[in-house]
């Protein structure tokens, strides 16, 4: 029961079962996160003496039939079965082909139920740390593990703790960054409406190893189911005796409360953030004074991602050799990955550094449907790029992504079929930082303008090749005079499409042609005046009356009028509308 | 909800009274203050600031600079439901453009603006986290997923005949 289980309509067929079998002793129902099997969304798993069986797609009837057949007579419904922990099912190799760590929880515990954490090694980490290890210890452990921050950056975490943890001051922050702002991801979503104890733990260690007695969770405000199953969880740790003063009778104090954000991409940036939490606006500052020594009110501060986070306790439990025997070159561990766009099977897959980019994609993610042809995939968000079929062997690891000019980013992958044209995408990356700018830097704030416009020119056929060469030096100077990742990645999508799209720039530019038919002044919607029946389905739903004509003699579109939205492709009974 | 008329400024102060007790002396509180003022009163009114800002000892400057800042706070009276249409890159490539403009066409209401009953508040948000359901909206709390422009029409025009 997470954001995408409710919006996939999981509230009905949960209320169904709450009506068939709350009176009942013998069942028990549980709301659990999200498993990240989205595309099969509402999900419901039916578990009996330890074997477990998942429905997929189940509505409120089917949910019926669920209690009636298995529950009350043991009879399956093979051909809803999705996974099975002891029989095959069609979807089991997606669930083998993951190294579930930061996920290992979501989807299988009720997220507000301490207990079921604690019964799967819940807050074990903590009390290993705290009363096992020293701060450094703890430090070089993760330092071992090869743990590099999830948020995107990459930066060590073992290394940024020991920076924070040897800042003198008897003040110190400890931050958990949840504004998961990249479009395309909602990993930490998940896991913070999911599995929010391993958060708080992983965060209780980090504290316990930099000296710190004061946690933040700063949360975009946009995710209220998160923050609401944080709020419970902190409770219910304060109820434990995890969190607040003299934790496990260590004499160890932290507690952490909640920050809300305010819808402001820049906020993610650590610094932006550091400014929010103190009310100000989100604005970055120069480094050095890095945080670790001048954070939150002047005092060393140590801001961390959620899925960072929820990597720390396994790794105290399980040790840091345990989580580095996965992974590739630098990349040790494991990655969260949300999948969408053009995709069968989208939702979150967490597998070994290193795999490569077309695994994901068409192993995990199940390829691109109606067998459209493959054309780029997303990474990194908005600081990242558009990367081609020729680079689908690329291993998915921080050295090798950064190699090709996009960055892995916090793991959202958006796929594009034929029906995406490149420019449109890089114009809508740029008109995004456009709106999210904090407008300090001249040339973030103007530069990124003037890119969009020539993009928008570009897509409106009035570009020239003059403006290709413009776009390149924009981008080199915005690059090195923004003070901050986002100005500093903002021209990546329109670098890493001008690399290797760069033959679609050229069509838009010298045949002012859209080879994907979307840039709505390059595209013509017309009616085949032989096909046409005359049936006047087109002109009664069209939503701005552009097409005209007599019952039974051809219709005809007004050019002038059309808003290029599909909506007489959609419901002409021949097939007379085409798009040049 | 309607604007403050001048009769509302006496209730106003009543209203702002416990952000006065809840915030008076404490460092960095100022977005949480501003999303409580939104929520009391649906906006983020000039007269209530004002009064804030004297009782709070904060400049009025500085609240209207953060205000001005983030997305969330709106400075103008926001309808019944906040409709957030997802404009994230997995809802953009699968079509979220033709439903914002679909809507805007149906309600006659353009990005930040309010429908004329006072129902909706249109708002093009950044990434609502939902991409594997793309493309999505959010009425109020409740998110909608595999929209395509009629579903979402629908799906207000469900929200109007409840209100």
């Amino acid at each position: 029961m997470a954001s995408c289980g409710i919006a996939a309509g999981g509230g009905p067929v949960f209320d169904r079962l709450h009506e068939l079998l709350d009176s009942r002793e013998d069942v028990e129902i549980k709301k659990v996160g999200c498993i990240g099997f989205c595309y099969m969304e509402p999900l419901v798993e039916v578990e009996k003496d330890g074997v477990c069986v998942t429905y997929g797609e189940v509505d409120s009837a089917l949910a019926e039939e669920i209690v009636r057949k298995h529950v009350d007579q043991g009879e399956i419904l093979k051909e809803h079965v999705v996974l099975h922990n002891a029989d095959e099912a069609p979807e089991n190799p997606r669930m083998e082909n993951q190294v579930r760590i930061v996920l290992r929880n979501t989807g299988l515990i009720d997220p507000e139920n301490i207990d079921e954490y604690i019964a799967r090694d819940g807050y074990k980490g903590l009390e290993k740390a705290i009363r096992e290890m020293t701060p450094m210890d703890v430090i070089q452990e993760i330092l071992d593990s090869g743990l590099r921050g999830r948020g995107g950056a990459g930066f060590p975490t073992g290394l940024k703790w020991k920076f924070a943890h040897l800042a003198k001051n008897d003040k110190k922050y400890f931050v958990c960054n949840a504004d998961e702002g990249d479009p395309g991801a909602f990993m930490d979503r998940s896991v913070l409406e999911g599995d929010p104890h391993s958060v708080l733990e992983g965060m209780a260690i980090g504290a316990y190893a930099i000296g710190a007695d004061e946690g933040i969770i700063y949360c975009r405000a946009e995710y209220p189911l998160a923050i609401k199953h944080l709020n419970t969880a902190l409770d219910q740790a304060r109820e434990k005796g995890f969190l607040g003063e003299n934790i496990m009778g260590t004499g160890f104090n932290f507690d952490i409360h909640i920050k809300e954000g305010a819808g402001a991409f820049v906020c993610g940036e650590e610094t932006a953030m550091i400014a929010s939490i103190e009310g100000k606006r989100g604005m970055p500052r120069p480094r050095p004074p890095f945080p670790a020594n001048s954070g939150i009110f002047g005092k060393p501060t140590n801001i961390n991602n959620v899925e960072t986070l929820a990597n720390i306790a396994w790794i105290i439990t399980h040790g840091s050799k345990e989580f580095s025997k996965y992974g590739i070159g630098r990349s040790r561990g494991t990655k969260v990955f949300a999948l969408a766009g053009k995709l069968n099977k989208g939702g979150l897959a967490e597998v070994p550094m290193g795999m490569p980019l077309r695994d994901v994609i068409y192993e995990v993610g199940g390829g691109i449907p109606d067998n459209k042809k493959f054309k780029a995939v997303q990474l990194g968000g908005p600081s990242g790029g558009c990367l081609p079929e020729e680079l689908l062997d690329t291993p998915v690891d921080y050295e090798s992504i950064n190699a090709t000019g996009a960055i892995m980013g916090s793991g959202g992958m958006v796929v594009m079929d034929e029906s995406t044209c490149i420019v449109d995408v890089a114009k809508f990356f740029l008109s995004f930082v456009q709106k999210e700018s904090c407008g300090k830097c001249p040339f973030c704030r103007i530069g990124t303008k003037r890119m969009l416009e020539i993009l928008e020119r570009i897509s409106e056929g009035r570009g020239t090749l003059e403006d290709l060469d413009l776009l390149a030096e924009l981008a080199v100077q915005i690059k090195d005079g923004s003070l901050c990742g986002l100005g500093q990645t903002a021209p990546n999508p329109v670098l890493t499409t001008l690399k290797y799209f760069r033959d679609e720039y050229l069509a838009h530019i010298e045949e002012r042609k859209c080879p994907a038919k979307v840039c709505t002044t390059l595209i013509h919607y017309s009616i085949d005046p032989e096909k046409c029946i005359g049936c006047t389905k087109c002109a009664r739903n069209c939503p701005v009356e552009a097409i005209s004509g007599e019952i039974k003699k051809p219709h005809v579109i007004n050019d002038d009028i059309c808003v290029r939205c599909g909506k007489c492709i959609e419901v002409c009974p021949v097939g007379a509308v085409t798009v040049e | 909800m309607t604007p403050l008329t001048t009769e509302g400024l006496e209730d106003l102060e009543a209203r702002m009274k416990p952000l006065v007790t809840r915030y008076k002396g404490r460092k960095g509180i100022t977005i949480p203050l501003l999303a409580d003022v939104q929520k009391e009163l649906g906006y983020i009114a000039e007269e209530a600031v004002d009064y804030l800002s004297r009782e709070l000892d904060l400049p009025a400057a500085e609240l209207f600079g953060v205000a001005t800042f983030y997305a969330m706070f709106r400075l103008q009276p926001e309808g019944k439901y906040v409709v957030r249409v997802c404009r994230g890159t997995a809802c953009h490539v699968q079509g979220s453009a033709l439903i914002g403009e679909q809507i805007q066409r149906h309600f006659n209401v353009k990005d930040g603006e309010t429908t004329e009953d006072g129902l909706f508040t249109l708002q093009y948000v950044a990434c609502l986290g939902c991409c594997s359901l793309a493309p999505v909206m959010m009425v109020g709390n409740e998110v909608h997923g595999r929209l395509t422009p009629d579903k979402a029409i629908q799906v207000l025009e469900t929200y109007r005949a409840k209100a």
